[in-house]
């Protein structure tokens, strides 16, 4: 039997393996040889092949043809075309006869009979199995994609530094493709805190695998080395070996001093940070040789102070160089705008996703991971809140299960003397949103727990409730309107997050790869009665 | 039936059905909420008085339930009311605006007096 191979430029000729068995002794020696045979796309050969609407006697063939010659140096007599649709599907060949007479007249009908029937069925079973090898290269594929993902998510932070007089937030969004972005803090010595973000090039399980390499060497020479410009040319000169070809990480390293508000970093060709002061936004410029690329290379150092209210913000390329429909890019200049709009934190994440949701529009393939991490010096930082932890437990996701985590919220935070009202809306908050912990977040997971951390300062209490559903945006949620609701139009449920957001006093949302936690922040000694009225009058 | 669905009798005041609820109000409270209706349409009359006295609890599922409750009223031009709700659910009524389609009352007596100006301003509503 002959096929043609997937690449659809040469012929290859296979016995069948009912002509192997029947043939005996020096016939099958002859047939072994003659197993496979290749033919060049320009042999003419196949064009006469695919014009012939007959069995081919190949003694009667005058073709100046390699492909003719090596059948008849293997004892080929005769070739049957399988001609489906026009299109030369397959060859059947022929040796000579068993009983070594020629060929009759009726032997060459019966094969062309068969030729005709077997033609449309031979093309069948190739596009049977050309579509299950397509299925077979896009499930592997997909299985590539997660491969990549859990490599990715593994290595990405847990949980975020709590750095006193300080506000840090991540988001990190993976392309469909897994970009190969990271990020990571490191605690130093003396209280300092390493912050890193990089960016792998190339996307899949070998950017993914390169990553958590690079993960793993930053981590090894952070604490030993501590100073940014040093711990790049160590981690370089580590990568160049490992490293695969066309391949490279940029990776932005800062060292924070939290009390200071010094941050002393060094750049190996990465975005640059954008730094927002009461004097506008500037980029932190230091530079430096993407890791992995070129030996012995060195890094500046570089150093920027962060005064309190000044906030800075680390990113990949998957935002400032995401593309509009009509090829627009996002842009530095954009984002170095949009940096200014914000004092930095979550409100600035958000803002830059929401302009860049509009920038892309609608059914955007997301082209690369997008990282951000922002350090935010709390206005007033010189004196830091105390903040006390007044309860911290976790609770199995079971549907229906809200009001146990609530009654022990109330004990926790008894002694702070909330108001009766507005101890009903905590209540209420924190129901609704372990409720959309254990249903959204943990997918009611019974064995998934939900984190409850209750802590307060002189001035604010705050229930952050965390779920194991990070690693992607909490979907938006559809504002609820009574009225769509009662004409039909939206779903009677849905008033969730609603609620939680009329029932206190502020409300942040923080996701790393592994968690999504809501914030919910009452304002202590601000139990006046009109705010209440004000919010009826909503 | 749940553990944890509400008890609902329905008794008569003249021309109103008072739903008595007793429970909490969350995704398990909607069978009881609608068979409670069912008897209540079954025994005539031209409204309906939901008594939240007996409920400590209402959640964003429950919420729900008695947005269903309210869409069939109106679709079947049926007046709701109620009392009984504690300050909190009476603000909860008012932001996510329960309260523009059922008559909000302190009591049951002030709800039976107004049954009938509440049904038509209902109605228009």
């Amino acid at each position: 039997m002959w096929r043609r191979t997937k690449s659809n430029r040469w012929w290859r000729a296979t016995q069948p393996e009912a002509a192997r068995q029947d043939a005996g002794g020096a016939l099958e020696e002859a047939r072994a040889g003659r197993a496979e045979l290749d033919i060049a796309p320009n042999d003419p050969l196949l064009a006469y092949f695919a014009g012939a609407h007959a069995t081919v006697d190949l003694d009667t063939l005058e073709l100046d043809s390699p492909a003719l010659d090596a059948l008849r140096a293997e004892g080929t007599r005769l070739v049957v075309p399988l001609v489906s649709q026009g299109e030369l599907i397959g060859l059947l060949r022929l040796g000579p006869r068993r009983s070594e007479q020629e060929y009759s007249h009726d032997d060459r009908k019966l094969l062309d009979d068969l030729a005709a029937h077997a033609a449309p069925a031979v093309r069948v079973a190739q596009l049977v199995r050309q579509q299950q090898a397509e299925i077979r290269d896009r499930e592997r594929i997909e299985q590539e994609l997660k491969v990549a993902q859990l490599i990715q998510q593994q290595f990405l932070p847990r949980e975020l530094p709590d750095l006193p007089g300080w506000h840090v937030a991540a988001y990190y969004r993976p392309a469909r493709a897994v970009g190969g972005d990271f990020y990571d803090f490191i605690e130093l010595p003396g209280g300092q805190v390493a912050i890193v973000v990089g960016d792998v090039t190339d996307k899949g399980v070998p950017a993914a695998l390169v990553m958590a390499t690079t993960h793993s060497v930053l981590r090894g020479e952070a604490v030993r080395l501590v100073a940014p410009g040093e711990v790049l040319k160590r981690a370089n000169e580590l990568l160049i070996n490992e490293m695969p070809p066309n391949m490279f990480v940029t990776c932005l390293y800062a060292v924070l001093d939290p009390a200071a508000g010094r941050l002393r970093f060094a750049n190996a060709g990465h975005n640059l940070p954008n730094l927002r002061t009461q004097d506008g936004v500037t980029e932190l410029r230091a530079a430096g040789m993407p890791l992995g690329l070129l030996p012995d290379m060195e890094y500046e150092e570089h150093e920027a102070v962060l005064g309190p209210g000044d906030s800075l913000l680390l990113h990949s390329d998957g935002l400032a160089e995401a593309h509009s429909p009509d090829g627009e890019m996002f842009g530095f200049p954009r984002l170095a705008k949009l940096c200014g709009e914000r004092d930095g934190g979550e409100a600035l994440i958000d803002l830059l996703l929401e302009e860049l949701a509009s920038f892309t529009g609608q059914g955007w393939e997301q082209e690369d991971d997008i990282t951000l991490v922002t350090l935010q010096r709390r206005a007033g930082a010189g004196d830091p809140p105390e903040i006390r932890v007044l309860d911290e437990f976790e609770v199995p996701s079971e549907i229906g299960s809200e009001r146990v985590p609530v009654e022990r919220v109330v004990r926790a935070v008894a002694p702070l003397g909330i108001s009766a009202p507005r101890m009903e809306r905590l209540k209420t908050a924190v129901a609704e949103t372990v409720m959309n912990a254990v249903e959204h977040g943990n997918k009611g997971r019974p064995e998934v727990p939900v984190g409850i951390r209750v802590t307060a300062s002189a001035s604010e209490l705050e229930v952050a409730i965390t779920d194991h559903g990070g690693g992607q945006p909490i979907p938006e949620s559809v504002h609820p309107d009574l009225d769509a609701k009662l004409a039909g139009e939206q779903g009677p449920r849905g008033w969730g997050l609603f609620l939680i957001r009329n029932m206190v006093d502020d409300l942040r949302i923080s996701t790393d790869a592994q968690h999504h936690t809501v914030h919910l922040i009452m304002h202590l000694h601000d139990d006046n009665a009109g705010r209440e009225v004000a919010d009826d009058r909503q | 039936m749940t553990a944890n669905e509400p008890k609902v009798a329905v008794r008569r005041r003249g021309d109103v059905a008072v739903l008595d609820i007793v429970g909490d109000i969350d995704r398990d409270a909607d069978a009881a909420l609608q068979e409670a209706y069912d008897q209540a349409v079954a025994e005539g009359g031209s409204g309906m008085l939901l008594n939240f006295r007996e409920v400590g609890y209402i959640n964003s599922t429950g919420i729900a339930v008695i947005v269903s409750l309210l869409a069939r009223a109106r679709k079947e031009r049926r007046a709701i009311s109620a009392y009984g709700l504690t300050e909190h659910y009476r603000h909860i009524f008012n932001i996510t605006r329960l309260s523009d389609f059922i008559g909000i009352y302190a009591d049951e007596d002030s709800a039976i007096g107004s049954a009938g100006a509440n049904g038509a301003q209902a109605h228009a509503g």
